[in-house]
């Protein structure tokens, strides 16, 4: 399959995007959690056309052993996009950019994760891209530390992200593949709510000093906006035993 | 001091839970005066104490658990044991019942690999692995029996309130239950059926540990399951 052709416009006259969106507006997200039995914590994304399925095992014994580390937990992470995620036959061997991906994430992750409960041990955290469709670290990330809080792994709240970007000289949230390929500046932040940090700002292209704070400002509350369906994403897998449970106890009443 | 979130639900990690002086239970964590969640699961108010009991997660050791393990590996003074905790435990032949003194015969006549063991953790902290011994009643090899093995989040479920929920099970079903405080739960009944049913109670409480009058539907279920009915009826008359 070719390259996909530069689109004309990437802003219509009317202020919309090629896929349909506003400026300021997320793709449609799905989020689901405990989706792979043999992991013990998982979770699967799709955000737009990104399908990104997480799957965190941990704490366990640290394995070679001199990774270890005496007073805390070892975060291990990997991303990793499979060959059939792109247009173009995307080679298996790790690449730099997955290398780079993988210890950025982890870095944003760690800054929540209560290692130093868990001396000794890692925990392992395999982000596996199935579809690419641009700002696959950001819904890599908010699906990470989804899996995480899955697994029953304790930290201090869960990490959402979202990136930014210029296209047509207009600040846009939550690029696509065409708009982060011809637009251009993107800026992936993932943040922590309640602690108010940012644990993953990265940016390229070239954004000036307004455009980055109007671009921050609307990624923050765009993280928001994720963080209130990580939560009820993870609550929802509970809820639903709960309610049919409860239910079938009452019929049972009944009858 | 306010309690923020509501209690007996399910909270996320990082959810707000209480404001104030309040202590910090398990799985939960302070700043400022703001207390927060550290994990999925059930808010708890008792007192002033505030906890979340985990609905997901491993085995942690604690001194003094009793857990069930699996042996991995066969040494010159005592076996490697999984215990499904992230560390190996150690089993040294000197926590063994007989005589003390140097042994001349090979320890895989006690224990072989894939052995299951009953045990108890005898030391353990940050810095090493856990201890185990097998000196004490009704500890050692699991000979005969089944074995189920459910999440560690969950034995508090299921023993219950003062144990609430195991002595229903043991009565209901009869059978012979001990909880391994690791997840590892062993099961002797007087029939396969009896032990079938009991199995499938403790998965029962596993999946629907969160949900609230379980004790009597988990009775009615094993009302239902004919056999294991006979049986106690029998044992009654």
């Amino acid at each position: 399959m070719p390259e996909p052709k530069q689109p004309e416009k990437l802003i219509d006259d009317k202020g919309i995007r090629i896929d349909g969106r506003r400026l300021d507006q997320l793709r449609p997200i799905k989020l689901e959690v405990g989706i792979l039995d043999k992991a013990d914590g998982s979770a699967y994304i799709e955000q737009g056309k990104n399908k990104i399925l997480v799957g965190v095992y941990g704490p366990r014994e640290a394995h070679p052993k001199h990774i270890a580390l005496p007073d805390r937990a070892v975060l291990r992470c990997r991303y990793r996009m499979a060959p059939f995620s792109v247009d173009e036959r995307k080679n298996p061997a790790p690449s730099r950019r997955e290398m780079e991906l993988s210890k950025v994430i982890r870095e944003s992750l760690e800054s929540v994760v209560l290692t130093d409960l868990y001396p000794r041990t890692t925990i392992d955290v395999f982000i596996e891209v199935l579809q690419s469709d641009g700002g696959s670290r950001c819904a890599g990330i908010t699906a990470a530390s989804l899996a995480l809080a899955d697994a029953g792994i304790p930290m201090r709240e869960l990490v959402a992200a979202c990136a930014v970007g210029k296209i047509q000289g207009h600040m846009a949230l939550d690029l696509s593949d065409a708009e982060d390929k011809y637009g251009e500046a993107d800026l992936p932040v993932a943040w922590v709510p309640n602690a108010n940090l940012v644990t993953l700002l990265q940016m390229d292209g070239i954004l000036t000093t307004n455009e980055f704070e109007k671009g921050l400002t609307m990624a923050l509350d765009a993280c928001k906006t994720i963080h209130g369906m990580q939560q009820e994403a993870l609550k929802k897998k509970y809820l639903v035993i709960k309610e049919v449970a409860e239910e079938r106890e009452e019929t049972e009443v009944v009858a | 001091m306010v309690i923020v979130a509501e209690p007996k639900q399910v909270v996320a990690p990082g959810e707000l839970l209480a404001e104030g002086d309040h202590l910090l239970g398990d799985n939960s964590f302070k700043v400022g005066t703001r207390i927060y969640s550290a994990c999925i699961g059930i808010f708890e108010v008792d007192g002033t104490r505030v906890t979340v009991v985990p609905l997901k997660g491993g085995y942690f050791p604690r001194v003094g658990d009793l857990v069930g393990g699996r042996i991995v590996d066969v040494g010159l003074s005592g076996w490697t044991v999984d215990i499904r905790a992230p560390y190996e435990a150690m089993l040294p032949a000197s926590e063994t019942p007989g005589p003390r003194g140097p042994r001349r015969r090979d320890l895989s006549e006690s224990f072989d690999v894939g052995d299951m063991v009953l045990s108890q953790v005898l030391a353990f902290d940050r810095t090493r692995d856990p201890l185990l011994t097998v000196k004490g009643p009704g500890l050692g090899k699991i000979s005969n029996g089944r074995v189920v093995e459910i999440s560690a989040a969950k034995i508090p479920r299921l023993i219950g309130r003062k144990g609430s929920m195991i002595s229903m099970l043991k009565r209901e079903t009869g059978c012979q239950i001990t909880v391994g405080q690791n997840g590892v739960v062993m099961v002797w009944g007087k029939s396969p059926e009896n032990e079938r049913v009991a199995v499938e109670a403790i998965y029962m409480v596993e999946r629907e540990a969160h949900t609230r009058g379980l004790t009597d539907r988990i009775r009615e279920m094993i009302a239902k399951s004919n056999v294991v009915g006979e049986v106690a009826r029998t044992q009654t008359a």
